[in-house]
This record gives C-alpha cells, structure tokens and sequence, in this order.
C-alpha cells in the first residue's frame, strides 16, 4: 500500500503487519494472523478491513473473506468492547458451564452472540478453550478466567465495568 | 492462570521446569537448558534420529506415530527447502497441557524446534499456537527474540556455521487446524481444509517442501530425551512407549489437573490416587480416556489398564491427547453425546461429504434424542451414520466425531433407550448448545 493511501490502521498495526509479512516465504502466510490482529485493533473485519487485508497482501477480497469465514474468533459485526466467551464443551459442562453461562445470561440481560445495549459487553458460548483442567473457563477478550461459579460472575463484570469508568474518567 | 499440582507418583521429566521461572531465558541455561541443542550440534542428525528412535517417543498430539521413524522419513536431499512445523493448536476438548508447557517452558519448545531442524536438515521452524492462546504466543514471542539475542537463533546458531530461524503464529479459532495437513495450509493463509495423503508431509509438506511436524508436548520432550539419553527414556515406560506423559485430569475430579505420569501408569489410580477420585464422593460412570474424540470406557474397563498407546487401543479406544475427561453417575450420557457431537458438527469444515452431512445428522438426532422424542430406531440410525463416516474422510475429524458416537450408543444403550417415548431425563437440564454462526 503507497503511503499516500488511507489507512484505516494504525502506524502500529500496519509495521506489525510489515514485519510479519516480510518474514515468510509467502506473502499470504501473514493473513490469518493479520486478520485477528486487525480485529484487535478495529473491533470486527468491517468492508474496510477487508479491503485493505486484501490490498497488503495482495490477493482479491473474496479470496481474503474465503478464508476468513473459516475461523471461528473473526466475525464481521462489532461485538462488545469486552467479549465474555463462556466455553461450554464437555470438561466445562461437567463442573457447571451452563449455570454460568445462564447467569452471564442474566446479569447482562442478553443472550447468546447479544450485545448490551451500551455496548461495553457481548457474551458468546464458545467450544474448547484449552482450559480444561481449571474448569469452568471463560475468556474475556484473552484474558482467562477459570475455576469459576456463578456467585462470582457480577465481579468478573463489575471489574471490567469499573475499567471502563476509569478510561473515561482519566479521558 | 492455570494451577499447578503434584503427586509423588509424578515422575516430571517435560514438566521438571514447570513453576521455576524457566520462561526466562537466564533461568533456563540455569536449568541445563540448551545443552541438549549444543550436543546436537555436535553429533549431527543420523545421532540425534538414533537418539529420538532409541526413546520410543510417540506423538503426542494423539496418534502416537514414533518421532524418531517420522523424522528418519524426511529425505536428505531435497530441491524445496524443509521446514519443522510445531502443533501447537491444542483443541481436543478435555485437553489443555500444552498451555502449561508455553506458559512454563516456552525455551523447550524452541530447543526441540531446532533439534528437530538439524535432524532433517532445515533451516525454518514455525511455532504456531491457536488465536485463542494470545497470553501464551506472546510469551513464546518474547522467548524467541530472546534466543535470536542470545545467538541461539539466526545465521551461526550458538557460533557453528549452521542457520536456524524460528516464526512464531497465531491461529484464529478452528479445531480443525490441529490436523496437520489443515495446519499447513492455515500456515500458508487459507482455509483449513485438509489435503489428501499420500504425499505425506515428509515429502511435500509446507509451501511445497519436505515437513516434519509435531505436536507441542513431543517437541518440548525432545531436548530431555537428548539429555537423558535416548534408552535411559524409553525405560521409564513401557514397551514401544517411551517416557511419560502429561495427563490432564478433568471433569468430575476432586483435584483435577496436568500429572506427568510415566506411560503405563494405570488409569484407575490415576483417577482415585493421583486425582483423589471422584468429586463429592460420587461413583464413577465413565471415563474419556484421551480427549473427547477417543471412546468412552467404563468402569470395570479401567481397572487394570495401563495408559499407553497399545494398552488403551487394545481395550477399543485411544489414548489421544492424554485428557482424562472424568464422568460421574449423575451425568447424562445421551446429554455427554449430544456435547460431544456438538463440537465436531461445529468444526467439521464441510470439505468431505460423510462428514458435513454425519456429524449434523448426529447432533439432529441426538438432540431430539435427548429431548425425548426420538424412537427406538434412533438409536441404530445414529449406530449406522457413525459407523459410515468412519475412514471416510480426508481427515481424522470424520472418526473423531463417530468414533465417541459409536462408544457412547454401544456402552449406553439402556440409558439411550430410557429417553424413549417423551420420559423426562433423569439427570439433565439443558438442550444443544447455541453455537450457531452470525
């Protein structure tokens, strides 16, 4: 991309992805990694994402929406600021994922792949997380939480509720 | 973040460095670290694949194929440059010792990267660990820019006029790519469809070029076999399974966890003395001994059974991913099966027919199973579509969904036929998981 282009990265985003795609033998081994990057930064893989993955690394749009449906953590639509992903899977199950997960349900007024309405949180049921020893697991953004029971779930929320009252305030 | 726990049945030979600061580059070398890369160095490859044979060492993603033997098929000469490419997308449900060996010793996968390079002669390793293990790749990204400052990485590796290059990478959600041939082509930025075999990665593998690849568990375990001596590992298991593995425990387990036991160790202590048996004091209904994918067992099945790869597989299911997944008796297995199906139904990436069709045809069944409205025969139907999707696909993930399917219908039977004609079920509660794609 020219410098006189527009992007819609960041100067840091975009020497990540400089960097990165410089190191492979194809150019292309940089996109799945670019993409989760991008949705870092950016909060979804808007036509404008898209467009520009598609421009850096020089192949069509489709070809970079082909493989970006593939992967289960990229989505096409904004999600919360702090996207809580409550795994489900059968170790999580066992100890209590689905009470957790109804209690995430009710605390946040939303359902499955809801967004509040003031758009600080977004909850989802995910698959396997790699948690499977501390479990039940959830995952907010990255960060982990584990070994959880409901009772502790207005906590979790009230911690990153208070983060962004900070942000704002020190704003 | 991950507990660490211990039983003095633990022989820790991967897990040795496990809470002692070993992420650290300094505390590492403290360690012994890299002395096993440095003794390489010196012996060169035929060495080191006698060393890695002489150790029985099995792939510890799940197939158990022998390191050594996987490594020796990589030919010697080769137009395309090699690449080692590490597996580090650990996925299988019910498994998670991967990420105590990137949080803890992220320099033993580095060490096993490069051994693993001067075994088969090249020159780029990529470490490539799932979207969701962020925490983890940038600790395994602080560790390799450590390596390269230290000279351990780069054009002379520790000084010798051998080149060596690590790329560390993110994945972006998908079970999938945990295949290795999916891997590959996620590498290269694609879909992760799998592709067909023969050829054999060995032979054409990552961007054209001859690949080895291992899982974490396998590579982190390569530098102790060089240290201790490639016989002196093998012994600490059984026959044709060298060493030990890390075992993690979870489910309905009072103290659950990631044990490094030796091969061999028996699975019903490991549920009731190294796990301290079942939570609350319940009684044991069933065990998955190896991740979700691998058949059921139950009780009476364990009593005497070693966990290894022949042991396990001769009593009809696999040792897998070595996630002992631990199942109460006030669980529903009609509801486990539904959980189970669920996941691979929604990972199937619809490339094989037997597949896509299989596993969404399991879970519709299975859900109006559990519901209560399935008819007596549900239960052959599912017994049928299980037993065809099996070696029908291009990859494992075909028999990874069947295969349970198959255990659960076969050992349960009663239990599926007790939902039938609308009976509320005994123990659970809930439906088919939400996981529906926006």
């Amino acid at each position: 991309m020219s410098p006189e282009t527009m992007s819609i990265f960041s100067p840091a985003l975009a020497a990540r992805f400089d960097a990165l795609a410089a190191k492979y033998p194809v150019r292309r081994s940089a996109l799945v990694p670019m993409l989760l990057y991008a949705q870092d930064e950016i909060g979804y893989l808007s036509d404008a994402v898209i467009a520009e993955v598609a421009e850096r690394i020089g192949i069509t749009e489709l070809d970079v929406r082909n493989v970006a449906t593939y992967y289960s953590m990229l989505r096409f639509k904004p999600a919360g600021k702090f996207n809580v992903q409550v795994c489900t899977n059968i170790s999580c199950m066992l100890r209590g994922a689905y009470d957790l997960f109804e209690r995430f349900q009710d605390e946040l007024h939303i359902g499955n792949k809801g967004v509040t309405a003031d758009g600080v949180f977004s909850l989802e049921e995910v698959e396997c997380i790699g948690v499977c020893c501390w479990a039940p697991a959830i995952q907010v953004n990255y960060a982990f939480h584990d070994d959880l029971t409901p009772d502790q779930v207005p906590e979790i929320l009230a911690q990153y509720r208070n983060q962004v009252r900070d942000e704002k305030k020190n704003a | 973040m991950p507990r660490l726990v211990s039983h003095p049945d633990e022989v820790k030979i991967v897990s040795s460095r496990f809470g002692k600061g070993a992420a650290a580059i300094d505390k590492y070398i403290e360690l012994g670290g890299y002395e096993a890369t440095k003794k390489c160095l010196a012996n060169g490859p035929d060495w080191i694949i006698n060393e890695m044979k002489a150790s029985n060492l099995r792939g510890r993603g799940g197939a158990g194929f022998p390191t050594g033997m996987k490594w020796s098929f990589v030919p010697k000469q080769s137009a395309k440059p090699k690449y080692v490419l590490i597996n580090g997308d650990e996925s299988e449900p019910g498994t998670c010792k991967d990420h105590l060996i990137f949080l803890h010793d992220p320099h033993a996968v580095i060490e096993g990267t490069i051994i693993a390079g001067l075994a088969i002669g090249s020159k780029v390793g990529f470490i490539y660990l799932r979207g969701e293990y962020r925490y983890l790749l940038e600790i395994m990204e602080k560790a390799v820019a450590d390596a390269y400052a230290k000279g351990f990485l780069g054009k002379n590796i520790f000084g010798s006029d051998t080149e060596f290059e690590i790329i560390t990478q993110s994945g972006a959600g998908a079970y999938e790519v945990g295949e290795e041939s999916a891997l590959m082509e996620s590498l290269e930025g694609k879909r992760g469809i799998p592709r067909i075999k023969p050829p054999f990665p060995a032979v054409v593998g990552l961007y054209g070029g001859p690949t080895v690849i291992n899982n974490a568990e396998t590579i982190a375990t390569v530098p102790h076999v060089i240290d201790m001596g490639g016989e002196a590992f093998a012994a600490v298991g059984t026959p044709r399974n060298g060493g030990t593995r890390l075992f993690g425990l979870s489910g309905h387990i009072e103290r659950p966890g990631v044990y490094e036991l030796p091969m061999g160790y028996n699975l019903k202590k490991m549920i009731y003395e190294v796990g301290g048996g079942i939570r609350g004091g319940r009684k044991l209904k069933a065990v998955v001994p190896g991740g979700s994918s691998t058949p059921v067992l139950l009780p009476e099945e364990i009593e005497t059974l070693g966990m290894d790869f022949d042991q396990v597989g001769k009593a009809g299911s696999m040792l897998g991913s070595g996630g002992v997944v631990v199942i109460d008796d006030q669980t529903c297995i009609v509801e486990f099966a539904l959980r189970t199906i669920s996941f691979y139904a929604h990972e199937s990436c619809g490339w094989c027919i037997p597949c896509r069709e299989g596993t969404d045809w399991l879970k519709k069944s299975l859900t109006r199973f559990h519901a209560g409205f399935g008819t007596a025969k549900d239960i052959d139907n599912i017994q049928y579509l299980a037993d065809n999707m099996m070696g029908r696909t291009f990859c494992p993930l075909g028999d990874a969904a069947a295969m349970p399917t198959l255990g659960f219908v076969k050992k349960f039977r009663k239990e599926f036929e007790d939902h039938l004609g609308g009976k509320p079920c005994p123990f659970a509660k809930h439906g088919a998981p939400q996981l529906t794609v926006v």
